[in-house]
């Protein structure tokens, strides 16, 4: 999934101070999951504006509306009935719905609640960690189902390097080395062999390399 | 300030803190009319949008009050609802009202006298702390 945190509050008080009325968006996917957007922290964060601001004497009026997903615009229109009395709107989705509303919507203000993090995984509950950097080109086939791009600290193809002690990345104690990971299941496999063949420096073009991607189904698409 | 009486609100769970409260009332017991009993299947049932909600009507605190450690009926109700209050509590002081006005207690059910007696510390400790500076603001609001 998509992982995000919210904003610190001082932050987002700064972004809807100059208005009396916003529309605050959740989204039912990915934020939901990671506990970061979803309806609840809909309610926690609209609890806490108006908290923060009837402190300071004004009232804000919020409107709260969890869509089902808020990166396709089939959703997104869902809003069109409530955007006329909105000044601003403040969303808890990742990146995706925050521009797609902002696509749809030109003329309203649109602001992050979040920080969107990474593609991760839970680990258990309320701890998630990155797993997959979208680099376009999967090498888990050869890596033992452990990306080397998204969790070795230095993305090496060939790793480990010197900085691997007790199965720890240098860069933070408490941080597995990827490598190691992968070594380790290698050997579970047994295929330490493969450990020997030397990886080709990777094409980076399939991931951020020629700019912004897309993807186009033919059959889909028509 | 001086006649001020605070509002506090205790969600008080079915099976211990609920039932002392009651034993308190059948022993004759006083206690401070300021705390609000809403009582609840156990504290991992209520949710931090219910705590969060209790400030913003105009509670000046609130009180969890859960079975004591080892003893919820739903064996890890009252541990979950201590971390929900741990989180709501940095929630207050990220908002400016303070974390200090939520408080999380453990008792049994045949704890009348402690129900009393938590009862008063915490009315007495908000008392001090003056009102929530919500309600402070939204009282004005409504009069103005
Ligand atoms: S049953 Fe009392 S706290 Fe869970």
């Amino acid at each position: 999934m998509i992982t995000a945190e919210r904003k610190p509050l001082s932050e987002l008080v700064e972004c809807v101070r100059p208005y009396g009325r916003i529309l605050l968006l959740g989204c039912n996917e990915c934020v939901t999951v990671c506990a970061a957007g979803g309806r609840k922290e809909v309610g926690l964060l609209a609890s806490s504006l108006k908290m923060a601001f009837s402190k300071d004497g004004k009232n804000l009026d919020i409107k709260e509306i969890t869509l089902e997903r808020q990166c396709d615009p089939e959703y997104v229109e869902e809003l069109a009935p409530h955007m006329g009395e909105a000044e601003a709107v403040l969303s808890m989705a990742c990146g995706c719905g925050v521009q797609e509303v902002a696509r749809r919507f030109m003329d309203k203000p649109v602001f992050p609640a979040v920080n969107t993090k990474f593609m991760g995984a839970s680990e258990r509950q309320g701890i998630w960690s990155e797993r997959c950097a979208g680099c376009g080109d999967c090498v888990l086939g050869i890596t033992g189902g452990i990306c080397p791009i998204a969790r070795c600290s230095k993305q090496l193809m060939n790793g480990p390097c010197g900085g691997s002690s007790g199965g720890k990345c240098e860069v933070d104690a408490e941080m597995d080395c990827a490598w190691q990971l992968i070594w380790d299941r290698l050997k579970a496999l047994g295929l330490e062999k493969r450990y020997e063949e030397n990886m080709p420096a990777k094409d980076w073009r399939p991931g951020r390399g020629a700019g912004p991607r897309k993807i186009i189904r033919e059959d889909l698409a028509r | 300030m001086e006649n001020f009486e605070p509002v506090v609100v205790a969600f008080a769970c079915h099976y211990c803190a609920y039932t002392a409260a009651d034993m308190a009332g059948t022993k004759r017991l006083s206690y401070p009319p300021n705390v609000k009993i809403i009582r609840v299947p156990c504290t991992g049932k209520v949710d931090m949008l219910h705590i969060m909600k209790a400030f913003e009507k105009g509670a000046d605190g609130v009180c969890v009050a859960a079975c004591l450690d080892g003893d919820c009926h739903f064996r890890t109700g009252n541990v979950r609802a201590a971390s929900h209050v741990d989180a709501v509590r940095k929630l207050l002081d990220e908002i400016g009202v303070g974390g200090e006005r939520l408080e999380m207690v453990a008792l049994s059910a045949g704890m009348g006298e402690r129900f009393a007696q938590i009862a008063t510390e915490i009315t007495e400790k908000i008392r001090k702390l003056g009102p929530s500076p919500v309600r402070k603001v939204s009282v004005a609001a409504g009069a103005a």
